[in-house]
């Protein structure tokens, strides 16, 4: 599925380097956890897989199912079956939820050679969607994250993914900000996506999350790169003892 | 102080160029009075303070041809009053006046020697409307233009539809209508389409107590016309005003309103949206005049701009000593779509009464790149993701338009605007 080799990766602007030969490599169907302390390059390497501007790749390759991510558009990712759900889901004032949703179901479909869904299709399936998300129709009307209360941002984050289906989900630290009750439902929301042909990279800083979202395989990340790969059993290590001990262990 | 010598004669040259029509004695009165106004006032130019942003030099010379875009009418309504102007005359064949008793409709060719009212109001309000600030331009109007409607409404009329047909390529018109809503009736005034290659209209407007006025108004598409318009409004107490222009291309469009709040608890809301790529300058020059209290306006515009396009906003409220409670708001946006466009801003306020709420704001930038991100990474192609940005910009000044259908039209106007002026 996600074949990530000896990612390398600087700022555009400034001559700061943040990843330093990343290697991961996520199969189908399986859900990987990336932890590691602040400033580690676990968002810069979610923002580098989906595209963002700002970025300089100087060595490494990152595909999905063996297409070359890097050389790709942000939406071009999209529809190869991308997905980031961000860590600060952005407010759009003047775009309808909907109409955002639409659109982008649409131009996903487009560029895959699928038909469009139209207006009453489209409805039916997100609402569908929705409800187990608790997400009720004035959230649908009103535009893109305005006013939504940090948890309603997040679930707002998993109804796009699963209305777009993607195959490769990166959650960028998605339990940051929400209480626990929230954190459960946008868990249960990811745990109903997970499927065969679905994989998953989930970015947190605590275990709390992966109690609910059941990783096979857990990384640590340090200094831009990934120094430790084990079991669920490294996460609950890192909650009881910090990174202190790893960083130690691997200097 | 004696005017400059090129302001009196440019004057002399703009009244030369245009014959003056011949009419009813009130009218040929009124024509006369407003030819010595601005030759008084003298010609525009760019040195001017309020032309310093939009040279004047393409509204004084001759017209070059302007070639027209062919666009589907707008505001095709079955139950409205439609009045067909081809290249600034009116065409009463192609035109259709319903049976309406709430309104009287004459054109201003054929006006009757006694329509009092219209006498009454005829360059009244642009003369009012020339202090502290002239506007020559509508002073040419009022002394040349042979063509426009009269309308008076006594109850909830119809809606009146001003249909502009283009046929000739140089064609320099000059449109004058007259509309007085009296207590309690309402009208909606719809303008559809670009009037001529070069075109000069004036609207005075006398909104009575209780009177409601809607005005929309689309100027076509035209890349080479040039435009000046003007409102001149009076509103009474508790009436209701609102207007709303719709821009795309356009060499030069300045469209002008001045507004005076005159009763207690009226409100002024005038918006306008406007898209421009390359050889485009589009000024929107507001005046509102509080003259009375608890009164409320309004002033929202936006422009989406690249290419070297340029848009220039001159907006002003005047709160009168008295003007108590005075609820004044007031904002203009430009949206650079590249580094070559320009937005210029003028705010100003100037208060006299110690009990107001006035705020004012200006802002102008490109697309917000984090949200173009957001967008993208959901699958929505770059250029779509901007189209969506731009239109939720201009929704705000979109959203001033009361009726849902007609907004979505413009909204539809828009979008295909943007898709055919990517990249």
């Amino acid at each position: 599925m996600l074949n990530i080799n000896n990612l390398h990766v600087k700022l555009e602007e400034e001559d700061k380097i943040i990843l330093k030969g990343v290697n991961l490599t996520v199969g189908a169907g399986e859900v990987h956890a990336i932890m590691g302390p602040n400033g580690s390059g676990k968002s810069t390497l979610s923002y580098v897989l989906s595209g963002r501007d700002g970025y300089e790749v100087t060595d490494g390759s990152a595909s999905l199912d063996g297409v070359d991510l890097l050389e790709m558009e942000p939406e071009d990712r999209a529809a190869a079956g991308l997905f980031l759900a961000f860590q600060y889901p952005v407010e759009i004032p003047g775009v309808g939820n909907m109409t955002f949703l639409r659109t982008a179901a649409n131009a996903q479909r487009k560029s895959r050679g699928e038909p469009e869904l139209s207006a009453a299709e489209f409805l039916k399936l997100v609402r569908s969607k929705a409800a187990s998300l608790q997400i009720d129709a004035e959230m649908l009307k009103r535009p893109v994250n305005v006013g939504f209360s940090g948890g309603e941002k997040k679930r707002n984050e998993i109804l796009q993914m699963a209305v777009l289906e993607p195959k490769m989900c990166i959650l960028d630290e998605t339990d940051s900000g929400l209480d626990v009750d929230a954190m459960k439902l946008v868990a249960e929301g990811v745990n109903a996506l997970r499927s065969e042909g679905r994989s998953f990279l989930v970015i947190t800083h605590y275990q709390r999350l992966l109690d609910h979202i059941k990783p096979d395989v857990v990384h640590i990340m340090a200094d831009g790169r990934i120094i430790k790969t084990g079991g669920p059993e490294l996460a609950l290590e890192v909650e009881n003892n910090g990174y202190a001990d790893i960083l130690a262990e691997v200097a | 102080m004696a005017l400059a010598a090129h302001k009196t004669e440019g004057a002399a040259l703009l009244l030369a160029r245009y014959p003056a029509p011949n009419g009813a004695a009130w009218l040929n009165r009124a024509r006369n009075d407003a030819a010595a106004r601005l030759a008084d006032m003298g010609a525009p130019f760019g040195r001017d303070e309020y032309w310093r942003y939009t040279p004047p030099a393409a509204l004084l010379g001759d017209v070059a041809d302007v070639a027209h875009v062919a666009d589907e009418a707008l505001f095709n309504a079955a139950d409205a009053h439609e009045l067909v102007f081809v290249d600034g005359v009116f065409d009463a064949a192609q035109s259709t006046i319903l049976d309406d008793v709430a309104l009287q409709i004459q054109t201003l060719d054929a006006a009757d020697a006694d329509i009092h009212w219209a006498a009454d109001l005829y360059g009244a309000l642009e003369s009012a409307g020339q202090n502290p600030v002239p506007r020559p331009m509508a002073a040419l109007n009022t002394a040349r233009a042979g063509q426009g409607v009269l309308v008076r409404v006594m109850g909830a009329a119809k809606p009146v539809v001003l249909r502009h047909i283009r046929k000739s390529a140089n064609a320099d018109a000059m449109l004058h209508h007259v509309i007085k809503v009296e207590a309690k009736a309402k009208l909606t005034l719809l303008e559809d389409g670009v009037v001529a290659a070069r075109a000069n209209t004036v609207i005075e407007v006398d909104v009575a107590d209780n009177a409601t006025f809607d005005h929309i108004r689309n100027q076509g598409r035209d890349h080479g016309r040039l435009l000046t318009t003007h409102i001149f409004a009076r509103l009474g107490a508790e009436s209701r005003f609102k207007s709303f222009t719709l821009s795309l291309n356009g060499r030069l469009s300045r469209n002008e309103a001045v507004i005076t709040l005159t009763g207690d608890n009226a409100s002024a809301h005038i918006a306008g949206a406007a898209v421009g790529d390359g050889d485009f300058l589009h000024d929107d020059t507001i005046f509102i005049t509080h003259d009375a209290e608890h009164c409320e306006s309004r002033q929202v515009f936006k422009k989406v701009l690249r290419n070297g396009a340029n848009g220039v906003f001159q907006g002003k409220i005047l709160v009168k000593q008295g003007a108590q409670k005075t609820d004044g708001y007031q904002i203009s946006q430009g949206l650079l779509l590249d580094d070559d466009s320009n937005f210029l801003a003028k705010p100003e306020l100037e208060i006299y009464a110690d009990d107001v709420i006035c705020s004012h704001g200006s802002t102008c930038g490109s697309v917000d790149e984090t949200s173009l991100f957001y967008l993208t990474s959901r699958g929505v192609p770059r250029a779509e993701a901007q189209d969506l940005l731009v239109l939720a910009f201009l929704d705000e000044a979109i959203a001033e338009i009361r009726d849902d259908v007609v907004a979505d039209m413009l909204r539809n106007r828009l979008g295909g605007w943007l898709e055919r002026h990517r990249g």
